[in-house]
């Protein structure tokens, strides 16, 4: 039998703590714009809630306001960056990369410029506003794109480390963020690389490939898993692009089947690069868990969480019908 | 730094030498716009033989002044430019729109020093310039940064939310240049998609608005010098021009927006300008 990776230096599922992703973002840009005064932060009129407001308190000649504009943010960020500056684009997923994807594509990522992007209240969990605010395709839409490198954390923790890692890392970066607060699986220890997917689980019998808020829901179905005696591997992916192929088709081999969850469509996301990352390498039964080509609603984030399958019930489920269809194979 | 050109008459004989650059490299390239470049040309001529500092043999120069251009379709006047003030051979804009070229159809910037910024997608260039000029101001740099527009382009709403951010932040340190010659693809700008009122709409975006005769050296010199006086706003130059001038055959007329001469008419459009350059 498997079980919690050492390696991983994982926090306790008892008594999880709860904190919102996008709290990461914000630590991490203060401990930025100490460390680096090239550092400057654009905002479109969401500076609490995506908490650069945080950074604006201490360096407020290097916040820049643009107002209700984002497709002029991302501009501006190009030509900050030709100037060198660091800047960090801040807003909602569903308006960046949402509405300002073709300046991403020819101002940002076409002369690969040192922007780094953070898309907030992306997923389901985004909740009451409904299915305008709830960035379910950001993933598909960011990862297409040639010179971009692609981050989904798990946690506040990890959210915290991805930022200070865009920093150092040359070109642009897009980070997708959470709105609700998630369990924090991850401690200061845990290891995190750009293009290195995390085993946070060792198992034999199944692989669970989880991004996000996910990764909590995955530890949770592995541990309820082990009374059906199914022991199942999982992996933190939390770098969408470079995807880590060499783990995921290890992981294929040593297990012979994998699920993935996102909080995403199943279309283009995290599945998407996993099917295609398996297809081409190690070919084995998959089972993708996400939004299934469908919008969000109104709701609250539990509610809507549970009723798309976002779950560790969720995961539960498509790990049996998954080990199933192994087992029929053989 | 680049030596500036300020008579009038070696400007306006480079401007002619530039559109016969233009009637080369189009009819080698079988594709790409005649209209908007030829119709350019003057413009572009003042800007690099006598407005912008810059060093051809030194294009990432610290204190250059910054060139984007957002109308990316009009490159070739831009590259037909470059090479006349030594940024390349002149042989290499033989080279426009094939396979492996720097000369990319659209600008590629990492492809060719001296180009700031890629542009195709119109609309995009001046929230670029805004961000430099940012950043100028903030690190009390005091190089000017360019911008150029087509007229059509403005019809983008990109352009409205960076021309209200530069009057926002006070950027009197941006040019930004427009080329009013009211026409786009689908025909004239005013039956298209009406931009008129269009000095009354960029001084509501809180602009300074110069006009000016895009095809008179002297008023195009005079234009961007201007332009670098004014303190508190941003300045925008519109330049009235017609498309395709010096080429009868191409002037003024829409079909030609994405067309390009074929041998006779190279042969035709070049007669036409050798006869013009004697009355220089």
């Amino acid at each position: 039998m498997g079980g919690i990776n050492p390696r991983a230096a994982l926090a306790s599922l008892e008594n999880v703590e709860r904190v919102p992703q996008r709290d990461g973002f914000g630590h991490g840009l203060v401990e930025l714009g100490a460390k680096d005064k090239n550092v400057v932060v654009l905002c479109a009129d969401l500076a609490d809630s995506t908490r650069t407001s945080w950074f604006k308190e201490k360096y407020p000649d290097r916040f820049i306001e643009v107002g209700i504009a984002e497709q002029n943010m991302m501009g501006v960020a190009a030509g900050l960056s030709i100037e060198g500056k660091i800047p960090y684009v801040s807003t909602y997923a569903v308006f960046c990369p949402g509405r300002n994807w073709d300046q991403l594509r020819v101002s940002v990522c076409y002369d690969r410029r040192n922007v780094k992007l953070s898309g907030a209240h992306a997923g389901i969990s985004v909740g009451p506003d409904g299915a305008t605010h709830q960035a379910l395709e950001d993933l598909a839409m960011t990862r297409c794109l040639p010179n971009l490198t692609v981050l989904a954390p798990c946690d506040w923790l990890e959210a915290k480390k991805a930022t200070i890692a865009a920093h150092s890392h040359a070109g642009p970066v897009y980070i997708r963020f959470g709105r609700e607060k998630v369990p924090v699986v991850t401690t200061d220890k845990t290891p995190f690389k750009i293009g290195r997917a995390e085993i946070f689980r060792d198992g034999e019998d199944v692989c669970v490939v989880a991004c996000g808020s996910l990764v909590y829901e995955a530890l949770v179905a592995a541990k309820e898993l082990e009374k059906d005696g199914i022991d199942v591997m999982v992996i933190n992916n939390h770098s969408i692009k470079p995807i880590d192929v060499r783990t995921l088709a290890d992981a294929a081999k040593k297990t012979g089947c994998v699920v993935t969850a996102e909080e995403h469509q199943i279309a283009g996301g995290l599945g998407g690069v996993v099917a295609e990352v398996l297809a081409e390498n190690y070919p084995v039964p998959m089972k993708r868990v996400g939004t299934p080509d469908k919008f969000g609603e109104s709701g609250s984030p539990d509610e809507l969480m549970a009723k798309y399958g976002l779950t560790s019930a969720g995961i539960i489920a498509a790990v049996k019908e998954t080990v199933k269809r192994k087992g029929a194979m053989k | 730094m680049f030596k500036k050109v300020t008579d009038v008459r070696e400007l306006r004989l480079m401007a002619n030498t530039v559109r016969q650059d233009l009637i080369r490299m189009l009819c080698e390239a079988k594709s790409g716009h005649a209209g908007g470049t030829l119709g350019l040309a003057d413009v572009f001529t003042v800007l690099y033989f006598n407005a912008l500092n810059h060093d051809p043999k030194n294009p990432s120069w610290e204190q250059r002044d910054r060139f984007i251009l957002s109308n990316g379709h009009v490159a070739p006047v831009r590259y037909a430019v470059m090479a006349e003030t030594g940024y390349f051979p002149k042989e290499e804009l033989m080279t426009l729109r094939k396979l492996g070229t720097r000369l990319q159809g659209h600008p590629h910037a990492p492809a060719l020093p001296g180009m700031e910024t890629s542009s195709g997608s119109l609309g995009q260039g001046l929230s670029i310039a805004v961000g430099i000029a940012w950043a100028a101001k903030y690190d009390k740099k005091d190089f000017r940064t360019y911008c150029s527009v087509g007229d059509g382009e403005v019809q983008e709403g990109q352009i409205w939310e960076a021309a209200m951010s530069a009057a926002q932040y006070k950027l009197d340190n941006i040019t930004c240049f427009l080329d009013r010659n009211y026409l786009q693809i689908d025909g004239n700008t005013e039956k298209v998609m009406a931009l008129d009122p269009l000095k009354a709409r960029w001084e509501a975006f809180g602009w300074h608005v110069i006009e000016a005769d895009g095809h008179d050296v002297a008023a195009i010199v005079k234009a961007f010098d201007d332009a670098k006086k004014i303190k508190g706003k941003p300045t925008i130059v519109l330049f009235r021009t017609t498309m395709g001038k010096c080429v009868s055959f191409i002037e003024d007329c829409a079909a030609w927006h994405g067309r390009v001469p074929n041998k006779d008419e190279e042969a035709k459009a070049l007669a036409e300008l050798e006869a013009q350059r004697k009355g220089i």
